[in-house]
């Protein structure tokens, strides 16, 4: 079929699966799917940056998305002023000491000479600077932790809006992706998927456990809503809203909760769009020319010149940076930071599952394939468990064999998002949208 | 006496957990860089592969349990082993012939390779959870200890006593035996030779006439065997939850990527690096310091590194410096 | 060369994932081997060559290469392929061998029509083959190597091994070493140590003297000499023309895909012609 035809085809067929939620079972689950769909095709779009333009294969997804929500955090929330006078300087302090020493180990490793008396000295200093590090960090962290640890017991954040700590959540990502382009892009061969797939758990194991900077497993919540948003019940408490819901014949709380979710399905997808324009006018523009000639030829485009590594260092931040913002999206949509719920299979890999079927390579495929993963994953389990009630339903109702079909139909879903994969990577490998 | 105790104390909860989770990964490494050295692509559906050769297992072992068969002091598990491998090596064949077979014939990019290995994780992992679900399960039974804390205090009157599960001697014993017939296998039979040629050169092993669907056939059936036994040992040791063995992942590429990938004797090295240095910086070092330090000196905290929660950061730290230094890993990774 | 999408990797060079090492090239058709209709087999016809490819044509996908080009060896002879550089020569060699599609031509071994086997088939037919670079397995041992080499035969190698040590000796005292340690023209010895195992009746070899130094060179060809008195057919390809010819029982010269010359080895070194563009005069 016409690809002008086929495409938005696609698009509205993934729009009437969404409507039909809304239609079948409720508005609320449909605006949720549609919200989250918003969110992953931000995600997938850059996933999407990183291998469909540059083939960096970034198993890490997991580790920027979280970044990106503790941007969110970092700015939105009120600051603890006690925490700060516990131990907020100290942390500081230790923090640059712990940089400080990096630097400065990377400084001798480049001054001095001679095997022996470099590694020596380097030791030596590392150690040193370790341990002052610990010394300064660990009461601080103590003290911070021990203010009012059932409410804060960390240092909060700046108390700003919350849209200012969206790109901050992309630039905290960016700067995690820089470090680890760094190192891994550019050795002989490149080994960033190694190193992203190392960084993303202990981006998660520090916010875990570094309970003064997150909050760790007792998570953040009540991050505040973003500009155009209100809440819920602030619109109950409008007079004028009341009035004009009941005038449609709506329940005023349930259409509160709508409301509120259009809102933000909006907000999303003004950013969503933006992204793709800049990302369709980059990949035009001779920039965008360059990265794919490096693709396609990277001897050619070296000898001619070109920085190849510089240039998958740029876009892998980039792309870092956009999975960074999707991430405090994330976090302000769900009013909550959650560090024990990021899980590899659910922020990477389902990530990368929303690339490889949309279509590796276009952004517009991506964004789809964000969008009809995102439904199949959530509405996955409620047609699994009702496949295995009808498989079941001859079996007696305390039947073992039907008590375990029945709660095992939950784990449907990574089976179903292996076999998409699959049938898509073979039968399909360009995914719904190819590039062109 | 002191620097007796310190010893105990350091091999108790050092020296013994290391080798053992060490010979965990090595083992799991092996099949990473197996598949790494003649399918040319890394495996991420390696540490499901684990669990599921160890899922099999456990059902096994449950079985021989209702029928009140045991080993006596030995878990059960090592007379469920077979089963589990025999069923995992079936999957990986059945999955090679489904899935992979394909790509082999398209010539496709090992790249790809990865990805479709994605999509294979995915549905094994799905697979597990069905089957058995996500929680956590012990299968161990036989005697806990080879020796035991009081056992060893009694008869050596030291304050410290050293304990060796039954688990960790099993561990280590079928290590040994495992790596030394992988390494009889591939440098000593027909097949396994070819099998190190394919890997080097595989246009020549075409031009020698070695049959690249039998050496593919060999490579998985030798690394569901792998898995398999990695997995019970690990769950033995510890115990089985799926969601671990899938993390189980990120130590077992750093310990095939430190010792080299496509090098089974890096593949060992590296899951002992790894090992090592996971549990020596995690580990709280107060109970040693104690004897080895006078009095005035004692260390007030627990003198712990790192807490354990950051124990991947280790495995992560060890893999850059070993990238940054040596980008072919201890073991210059070519040939199997 | 158009790609598949599944051999798209967008310029990934992961090594933490992917291994480019010791992979197979794109070169070799489809295995069609044992399912194609038997050609049928032809008496050999005395005078008829003991391997010929025949007016073959083809290349590697794109434009052709071979245009009608034709080289033979007879039984226990030495022919030997020269031409200028881009002549087509490794090509021809490798469409000997069935490494690339043919669309014209034919290639017959002991009368017996060989064109759509594949090179395997081609090595069980008793065709040795050893490629420019990447011949040896660098990681196995020198007498691994040997082993390998006789990969398909299910009898006793050990004296085919003997013969290949007393042809090259110092491989002997090498063979428990790893063959990628060995020195360049060890090396070659290695290669065609390996190819020899299979008791091959055709052995052919493309230019088996590059980057070797000249003293080596003349070793290398004296143990080819050596290896066609035993009754083995010898096909090469040389960039050392001169030398090469010298030996040869016949030579061809290649220009473009064609046969410019053909001749015996000494003739075509007296031909001043050749002598005027490819030998320096």
């Amino acid at each position: 079929m016409n690809p002008t035809l086929r495409n938005p085809l696609l698009f509205a067929a993934v729009a009437a699966l969404i409507v039909a939620t809304g239609l079948l079972n409720s508005w609320n689950v449909a605006l949720n799917i549609l919200n989250m769909g918003l969110i992953s095709a931000i995600m997938a779009l850059g996933v999407n940056m990183q291998w469909g333009y540059a083939g960096l294969f970034n198993v890490g997804v997991m580790g920027f998305v979280a970044l990106g929500g503790l941007g969110a955090v970092l700015v939105s929330m009120p600051p603890v002023a006690e925490a700060w006078a516990a131990g907020g300087a100290r942390v500081l302090l230790a923090l640059a000491v712990a940089v400080a020493t990096i630097a400065g180990a990377v400084a001798l490793w480049k001054r001095l000479r001679g095997r022996r008396a470099r590694g020596l000295v380097l030791a030596v200093f590392l150690v040193i600077g370790f341990f002052l590090f610990r010394w300064l960090f660990d009461p601080a962290v103590a003290a911070i932790e021990a203010v009012n640890p059932a409410g804060t017991g960390y240092l909060g954040g700046l108390g700003l809006p919350v849209l200012i700590g969206w790109p901050v959540g992309g630039l905290l990502a960016a700067g995690a992706a820089w470090i680890v382009g760094k190192t891994a892009l550019g050795l002989r061969s490149d080994y960033l998927a190694i190193a992203t797939l190392g960084i993303a758990e202990i981006i998660i194991a520090v916010l875990k456990n570094e309970d003064w900077l997150s909050r760790g497993v007792k998570n953040v919540v009540g991050i505040p809503r973003p500009w155009p948003v209100p809440y819920e019940i602030e619109l109950q408490d409008s007079a004028a809203f009341v009035a004009r819901m009941q005038g449609w014949g709506l329940d005023p709380v349930s259409a509160s909760a709508i409301v509120v979710k259009l809102l933000y399905a909006l907000l999303f997808a003004v950013i969503l769009l933006a992204l793709i324009w800049l990302s369709q006018k980059a990949l035009n523009s001779p920039w965008g020319r360059m990265m794919r000639a490096i693709r396609d030829n990277e001897v050619a485009a070296e000898a001619m010149g070109k920085d190849v590594t510089g240039r998958h260092l740029q876009i892998f931040i980039l792309g870092s940076a956009v999975v960074g913002l999707a991430g405090a999206m994330l976090v302000t949509l769900d009013g909550q930071l959650t560090p024990g719920t990021y899980n590899p299979l659910r922020f990477t890999f389902l990530v990368w599952v929303m690339v490889i079927v949309g279509g590796s390579g276009n952004n517009w495929g991506a964004v789809l394939g964000g969008f009809l993963i995102w439904f199949l994953w959530v509405q996955v389990e409620p047609i699994g468990l009702w496949i295995m009630e009808q498989i079941t339903a001859g079996m007696a109702e305390d039947s073992a064999i039907r008590q375990h079909l029945i709660k095992s139909a939950a784990h449907m879903r990574l089976l179903t998002m292996g076999v998409i994969l699959l049938l898509v990577l073979r039968f399909s490998p360009r995914g719904l949208i190819p590039e062109r | 006496m002191d620097l007796l105790n310190a010893i105990v104390a350091l091999a108790n909860f050092v020296i013994v957990p290391a080798i053992a989770y060490g010979s965990q990964l090595a083992l799991g490494a092996l099949g990473i860089t197996l598949v790494y050295g003649i399918l040319r692509f890394s495996n991420f559906a390696h540490g499901d592969t684990m669990a599921f050769g160890t899922m099999v297992t456990i059902l096994a072992t449950w079985w021989f349990q209702s029928l009140g068969i045991s080993l006596g002091v030995l878990p059960t598990a090592l007379l469920a082993l077979p089963f589990g491998i025999v069923a995992t090596v079936a999957l990986l064949l059945g999955t090679d012939r489904v899935v992979y077979r394909f790509y082999r014939r398209q010539k496709a990019a090992p790249v790809i390779f990865v990805m479709v290995s994605l999509g294979v994780m995915f549905i094994m992992n799905g697979l597990v959870r069905f089957v058995i679900g996500p929680d956590d399960q012990r299968f161990a039974d036989g005697a806990r200890f080879i020796v035991s804390a009081r056992e060893f205090k009694a008869m050596t009157g030291l304050r410290e006593g050293l304990a060796i599960k039954t688990s960790a001697g099993i561990t280590v014993i079928t290590a040994i035996i495992v790596v030394a017939l992988l390494f009889w296998f591939l440098n000593h039979t027909r097949t396994g030779k070819s099998m190190r040629a394919f890997s080097d050169n595989e246009d020549l092993a075409l031009l020698s006439g070695i049959n690249p669907e039998r050496v593919v056939l060999y490579t998985w059936m030798i690394v569901g065997a792998l898995a398999t036994i990695a997995g019970v040992l690990y769950g033995l040791d510890k115990s089985f939850k799926p969601f671990t063995y899938f993390q189980l992942l990120l130590p077992m590429f750093a310990s095939a990527i430190v010792g080299g990938l496509g090098s089974p004797v890096g593949a060992i090295a590296g899951g002992f690096v790894i090992a090592f240095s996971e549990v020596t910086v995690t580990y709280a070092w107060k109970k040693v310091l104690r004897y080895l330090l006078p009095e005035n000196l004692e260390p007030d905290g627990l003198v712990q590194l790192m807490s354990t929660d950051y124990k991947f950061a280790v495995s992560f730290a060890i893999l850059i410096i070993v990238l940054l230094f040596r980008p072919t890993g201890l073991f210059r990774g070519k040939a199997v | 060369m158009s790609r598949t999408p599944w051999q798209d990797d967008r310029g990934n060079k992961d090594a933490s994932i992917a291994n480019p090492e010791g992979r197979g090239s794109r070169g070799f058709p489809e295995t069609t081997g044992g399912t194609l209709p038997a050609a049928e087999p032809r008496p050999a016809a005395s005078g008829s060559p003991f391997l010929i490819g025949e007016n073959m044509t083809g290349g590697y996908g794109g434009a052709d290469i071979l245009h009608g080009c034709t080289v033979a060896v007879e039984r226990g002879e030495i022919a030997v392929i020269v031409g200028p550089n881009g002549a087509g020569k490794s090509t021809a060699m490798k469409a000997v061998f069935g490494m690339l599609k043919l669309r014209g031509g034919a290639v017959r071994l002991d009368g017996e029509e060989i064109t759509r086997l594949t090179p395997q088939d081609r090595v069980a037919k008793g065709m040795a083959f050893v490629p420019q670079t990447s011949n040896i397995f660098t990681s196995l041992t020198v007498e691994e190597n040997l082993e390998m080499g006789a990969f398909l035969r299910r009898d006793d190698i050990t004296e085919t091994m003997e013969q290949v040590y007393e042809l090259f000796p110092v491989l002997r005292d090498k063979r428990r070493q790893a063959a990628g340690e060995l020195s360049g023209g060890q090396r070659q010895q290695v290669a065609v140590g390996r190819a020899l195992m299979t008791r091959p009746r055709v052995l052919m070899l493309d230019e088996p003297t590059a980057g070797v130094s000249p003293i080596v060179m003349d070793e290398l060809f004296d143990r080819i000499i050596e290896v066609a008195r035993t009754g083995i057919s010898i096909l090469m390809v040389e960039q050392n023309a001169r030398q090469a010819l010298a030996i040869a029982d016949r030579g061809y010269v290649l220009v473009q895909g064609r046969n410019a010359h053909t001749d015996t080895g000494r003739a075509l070194l007296e031909n001043p012609e050749v002598r005027k563009s490819f030998l320096g005069g």
